[in-house]
């Protein structure tokens, strides 16, 4: 198999797994209208897009499986990579920045060693900065799991990390 | 949703279809006003307050509290939830309404708060007066309830600074309704202003808008009543209304907390819009980031649907009108009309030219009108008690009220609304308190990434569209975030445009790389001289040669909205703090100390003990010395995080 573009030998012959095909059932097919919800319905299922799933839901909805990553890729919410077992969530909107979430943002970096959009090497933590939690009475605000945790100091950062390390038994 | 019922009817006041006339007549509003006065007298009802804030501050932790206590038979009372007042700084709030007692506040409640609460207000009906906030309207009693006179001296809501200067309007019912009863809201005339527009022409109520002045509250200030005369006078069978509720501005959540609060007035607004421009269709466009807010808005148009406030035959009218509500995946962008649009339809959420306008061809190619959360939560009262009434609030060419999320370095954050006119001094020193710590003003950020920095000198810029436009800064939606002497201006203009650069869609030019650009240039004055050598030098002036040229090409040649007024945050501070620039690119000082590049970090020998905690922190290993002996910095490999000031036990790192 020498193609120079892949597309031909990327159509999955295979239909969707079961669990993928449950969710594009509930959408019309072939209706553009539906690609977004689909994708957010299909990342809350498996928590993030895979290539395979693309491909299905391309076809499901009648668009390219460029046009489906064109969208995917546009927009914040939508993973291409499987999140950590625990994602962190750094606030970076005015209020958190003008209260030092930048440097909150710094020390969680520095404590998992990756970069926001990244998850560790032990795929234990996903570093996400999120445009605004709008919990802006107790900046800086910092998600873990969904839980917020207000009024955060640059030493906090250590501290939740470790918490959670300590959860995991390690 | 009370504790006790499981299925409890959509309403207990609206029984089979709504009408017209039943609305009109104000029997509903009567009965449910009735209903929740009964409930009040017969049983001790305990609010707590849970909006997206409240539930931050560890709402849910007094909520499961409360059910447990019911639970063990130690207390007997009706649990409520509510949205959020505004009133952020003091979540998590609890309101105690006893039978015979008007309804109480209290603040900043936490699990050893409660139990004092519970176990002497509650159980011996002895009030903590330090836990009150304040006695907050309760409904239907009105808000000119009698104050019992064993708790003189407790303040009314309405008599808190915080509250005084406020008019809400969009706000009225929020932190006080119960967001997922319909009667609650019908028991405050909700649905009386929909009944009252059916009844009229829709040219009537396309000028009933137009008439109060109503401006588009998402940034822009588009006249409402002008944008729906274009949709209404198009010809076409198939219209839609889109609401935009994708508030992607960093610091503001004005949208999210009425949407949360009180969901019912919103669908009311776009009903009332939808049959005016002839839309029997219409989309929420929602933030996925906000999920308590989808969850309050599906249920209320399941409600409304259930009683048929929306479906084929809204209030027996033969008029059409259904809500879809559409989650938005996280694009800054997509608050811009057409990419909003192009949102919906499945596709990247990148700007169209315009025109055609939406209101021509917007959705799916039909005339389309698109409005913010806050536009339409105004709509049922301009109608209900009329344009005149609107038009009365404000000043010359900006009516009725705005909503602002007030934060930052204020004493008192959280979510006001102000009438039109009032000065950003009475906003930040009256409403909020003033500064943090009491700290010195600097500046006041307004309009988020469109807007721009106010220094002391506007503070007694009239709010309203016009003025805020000339002082260089914009209405934007609602953010408005204080500055201290401790903010350094330009690292606020870097931030801004951060966000903008990360959030620009790419499609035109001059907003892909210009912002760039910008933000290379930015970042080179704030980073510490690596050399002298090569072109290094000549990239700091740089600033000074091309940043404000790039700013005014970015603003005069992008194609929409978030471009052009990307450069706002920097051509702001160039007019009002132009020394700070200075001081950056002449003297690589930051004046606040923010800009941590700028700063040299030093050990004072005397005051050094030798521990060795810095040394063990320091990222780059910059630190040397021997334990028990003063420590040393290493200049050149000292990456300036800070790391070692905030360790050092002895406070003997310093900064200068």
């Amino acid at each position: 198999m020498n193609h120079p573009c892949a597309c031909q030998t990327t159509l999955p012959s295979t239909p969707p797994p079961a669990e993928l095909a449950a969710i594009l059932e509930r959408f019309p097919s072939q209706k553009r209208e539906y690609l977004i919800p689909i994708l957010q319905v299909t990342q809350e299922k498996f928590k993030f897009l895979s290539r395979d799933a693309m491909i299905h839901i391309a076809q499901h909805v009648g668009v390219p499986v460029s046009k489906v990553y064109g969208v995917a890729t546009f927009y914040n919410q939508f993973k291409l990579n499987p999140p950590g077992k625990h994602t962190i969530q750094v606030c970076r909107g005015t209020a958190c920045h003008v209260r030092g979430s930048d440097q909150l943002l710094r020390s969680f970096e520095s404590e998992l060693g990756v970069a926001p959009g990244q998850t560790t090497k032990d795929g234990l933590f996903t570093l996400d900065i999120v445009a605004c939690l709008g919990s802006c009475s107790i900046a800086p605000v910092v998600t873990v799991d969904g839980t917020f945790h207000g009024r955060l100091e640059n030493k906090d950062a250590g501290k939740l990390v470790a918490e959670i390390r300590k959860g995991e038994g390690q | 949703m009370t504790a006790t019922a499981v299925t409890a009817p959509v309403s207990q006041v609206l029984r089979g279809p709504a009408t017209i006339a039943d609305l009109l007549s104000g029997r509903p509003m009567d009965e449910a006003a009735k209903l929740l006065q009964a409930e009040q007298d017969g049983r001790t009802i305990v609010y707590v307050g849970l909006g997206t804030c409240g539930l931050a501050s560890g709402g849910m932790d007094i909520w499961n509290k409360l059910e447990e206590l019911n639970r063990s038979g130690r207390i007997a009372v009706t649990l409520k939830k509510t949205g959020c007042i505004g009133y952020c700084q003091h979540e998590v709030m609890v309101d105690v309404k006893k039978p015979g007692r008007p309804r109480v506040s209290f603040g900043s409640v936490t699990l050893p708060r409660l139990e004092k609460i519970v176990s002497s207000y509650l159980e011996k009906d002895e009030l903590p007066r330090d836990l009150v906030l304040g006695i907050s309207e309760s409904y239907p009693s009105g808000p000119d309830f009698e104050i019992p006179g064993d708790w003189a001296g407790v303040p009314r809501f309405k008599d808190l600074p915080y509250f005084k200067k406020q008019l809400r309007i969009v706000l009225g019912n929020c932190g006080t309704l119960d967001p997922d009863s319909l009667d609650e809201y019908l028991a405050r005339g909700g649905y009386r202003a929909l009944a009252k527009a059916l009844r009229m022409p829709r040219k009537q109520v396309v000028a009933e808008v137009t008439a109060s002045g109503l401006r588009g509250r998402g940034g822009g200030g588009f006249p409402t009543g002008k944008k729906w005369e274009f949709a209404f006078s198009q010809d076409n069978p198939q219209k839609y209304i889109v609401m935009n509720a994708d508030e992607g501005d960093p610091g503001a959540f004005m949208d999210r907390s009425v949407l949360e609060g009180d969901p019912h007035r919103i669908i009311e607004g776009m009903a009332i819009g939808g049959y005016a421009i002839g839309a029997t269709r219409g989309y929420i466009y929602v933030r996925a980031e906000y999920p308590l807010a989808i969850e309050k808005l599906n249920r209320a148009i399941a409600h409304c649907r259930e009683v048929g406030l929306l479906g084929k035959d809204i209030l027996g009218s033969g008029v059409e009108f259904d809500l879809t509500l559409k989650m938005g995946a996280g694009a800054f962008v997509c608050g811009e009309e057409t990419a909003l649009i192009a949102s919906i339809e499945g596709k990247r959420g990148m700007p169209k030219p315009r025109p055609p306008f939406p209101a021509v061809s917007g959705l799916f190619g039909k005339p389309t009108v698109i409005n913010n959360v806050e536009t339409f939560a105004n709509v049922p009262d301009i109608l209900w008690r009329g344009a005149s009434w609107f038009a009365g609030i404000g000043t010359g060419r900006s009516k009725g009220t705005k909503v602002f999320a007030l934060t930052g370095k204020v004493k008192l954050s959280g979510l006001i609304e102000v009438p039109m006119g009032i000065t950003l001094r009475e906003i930040i020193f009256d409403v909020g308190g003033g500064i943090l710590n009491d700290g010195t003003f600097k500046a006041a950020q307004i309009g988020g990434p469109s807007g721009g920095c106010l220094p002391t000198s506007l503070l007694e810029t009239a709010i309203d569209y016009d003025s805020l436009i000339s002082a260089g800064a914009m209405m934007g939606s609602g953010g408005l975030v204080v500055m201290d002497d401790k903010t350094c201006m330009v690292d606020v203009a870097r931030f801004f445009i951060n966000f903008t650069r990360s959030e620009s869609c790419g499609k035109c030019i001059p907003c892909r790389e210009g912002i760039a650009r910008l933000q290379e240039m930015l970042d080179k004055i704030v980073q510490a001289p690596e050399s002298e050598k090569g072109n290094m030098t000549l990239e700091r002036f740089k600033a000074v040669i091309d940043l404000r040229h790039t700013c005014e090409t970015i603003r005069d040649t992008a194609a929409c909205g978030l471009g052009q007024t990307a450069p706002n945050p920097i051509l702001s501070t160039l007019r009002y703090f132009k020394d700070e620039y200075e001081a950056h690119i002449y003297d690589r000082h930051c004046p606040a100390g923010k800009c941590k590049s700028l700063l040299t970090f030093r050990v004072q020998p005397e005051a050094c003990k030798g521990c060795g905690l810095c040394k063990k922190k320091c990222p780059n290993g910059a630190i040397v010395g021997e334990l028990k002996h003063s420590h040393y910095i290493v200049k050149d490999k000292c990456v300036r995080c800070g790391v070692c000031q905030e360790v050092c036990p002895f406070k003997a790192i310093t900064v200068s």
